[in-house]
């Protein structure tokens, strides 16, 4: 009887063990299908893209479209190349769709935001995106800021 | 003169402990393998380091989660970004505080009473006697219980964290009424599975490692005395927490770069 009883805590105690992993790994973690793996790939080339990394988000009217898979530098013309893998239920995009990358918030993370344009063929695997927008580097920013205030004095 | 001479036993003295507990790791080793055949030796061994810890580790995560629930608004809001509690406290709970604060508390409770009973077993002769039955001691007591340490520690670990999580939300959404898609959503955005969960899980397979390791040695090893005894369990407290502690820093600054 003393035997069973301590089988069936240890039992229990291993059940609920796995179930915090199970937890931990779809609730807590994004294992549950949220990342887009098998989706297809765009690109776009951006002169600055500030500080978005790799796994922020793609998005179109605010919805999650996919994931920036790679970031690296063109070889020929010193752009950074923004591969991402969208989610392929979105296949309808028009091949003058637009990027840009935005920040979620004052102080939030960067994100690839797409401008849906009028074309009638859509994007497919492998395509890039010609029409995109940098980031805002605040830098640049106070600098030309500074510029168009004392270009303005002289006059 | 003599002071070196002391120097030198007390360096050669250590040497050996380090030779000891490295052969005796390799036998338990060897041991662990073959005690999976008595599986039933195993399970007890669960129940007493795993189960009647269980108790502990669950109020800890609780309290644990909900103070950083607590601390991290008061913090985040100053800057406007509560939204991302609920991702401050899983990265914390499933990076550092799960795995580290199990392995200390588990240290406290299930390791010094691994090494108490086992000293207690040498002091009484109980480990001698085995040896006269031609039962291996090694096999019969030190194999299921470094098994169940080893097994029972990332198990707790998990908990520890998933009760941590529900702590922090308890707090975040229900007293200081951040909303609860936001919470979860930012976890989920920021914690990578492979990236943040599974290496703690690691970490906590190498605490559980280390600490049942220190555990049984230092009661395998102890002086057959009252006073050893009790020094052998106080010494597997300390070295465990803080071979635990400076592991964690080694852990993280390889995982992550």
């Amino acid at each position: 009887m003393q035997k069973r009883v301590i089988e069936l805590w240890v039992g229990a105690f291993v059940l609920a063990g796995v179930a915090a992993l199970g937890v931990l790994a779809f609730k807590v973690g994004n294992l549950s299908g949220a990342d887009v793996k098998d989706g297809f790939k765009v690109t776009a080339h951006f002169h600055n893209i500030g500080g978005l990394t790799v796994k922020a988000p793609v998005s179109m009217a605010g919805v999650r479209v996919g994931r920036v898979s790679n970031i690296f530098i063109d070889r020929d013309d010193y752009t950074a190349v923004v591969e991402m893998t969208l989610d392929p239920k979105y296949d309808n995009l028009p091949t003058d769709t637009s990027a840009s990358i935005l920040t979620q918030g004052l102080l939030g993370a960067q994100y690839v935001g797409l401008e849906p344009g009028g074309e009638d063929r859509y994007l497919k695997d492998g395509d890039r995106l010609d029409i995109t927008q940098s980031a805002l580097v605040l830098e640049q920013l106070i600098g030309q800021l500074l510029f168009s205030k004392a270009g303005g004095e002289d006059k | 003169m003599d002071w070196v001479r002391q120097l030198g036993r007390w360096a050669l003295e250590n040497m050996q402990r380090w030779g000891r507990s490295g052969l005796f790791l390799l036998s338990t080793l060897a041991a662990s393998v073959l005690v999976l055949r008595r599986f039933e030796l195993v399970v007890q061994q669960v129940f007493a380091v795993g189960v009647l810890t269980l108790i502990i580790i669950l109020v800890s995560g609780l309290f644990v989660g909900m103070v950083l629930g607590l601390q991290g608004y008061y913090t985040l809001v100053d800057f406007g970004a509560e939204s991302s509690l609920g991702l401050v406290v899983a990265l914390s709970l499933t990076r550092e505080l799960g795995p580290v604060l199990t392995a200390l508390l588990f240290a406290g409770r299930a390791g010094s009473a691994l090494t108490a009973e086992i000293g207690l077993m040498k002091a009484t002769d109980q480990l001698a006697a085995m040896e006269m039955m031609a039962v291996d001691p090694v096999r019969r007591v030190i194999a299921p219980r470094f098994l169940a340490g080893f097994v029972s520690m990332p198990l707790l670990a998990a908990l520890f964290t998933a009760v941590g999580v529900w702590g922090g939300n308890l707090v975040g959404v229900g007293l200081l009424g951040v909303d609860s898609g936001v919470y979860w959503s930012a976890m989920r955005d920021g914690v990578d599975v492979y990236e943040d969960v599974l290496n703690g899980v690691i970490k906590s397979l190498v605490f559980g490692f280390m600490v049942t390791w220190i555990a049984v040695f230092e009661g395998y090893d102890a002086v057959p005395t009252s006073e050893g005894v009790s020094r052998a369990t106080t010494r597997t407290v300390v070295n465990a927490s803080l071979v635990v502690l400076a592991l964690d820093f080694i852990l993280t600054s390889l995982m992550f770069e």
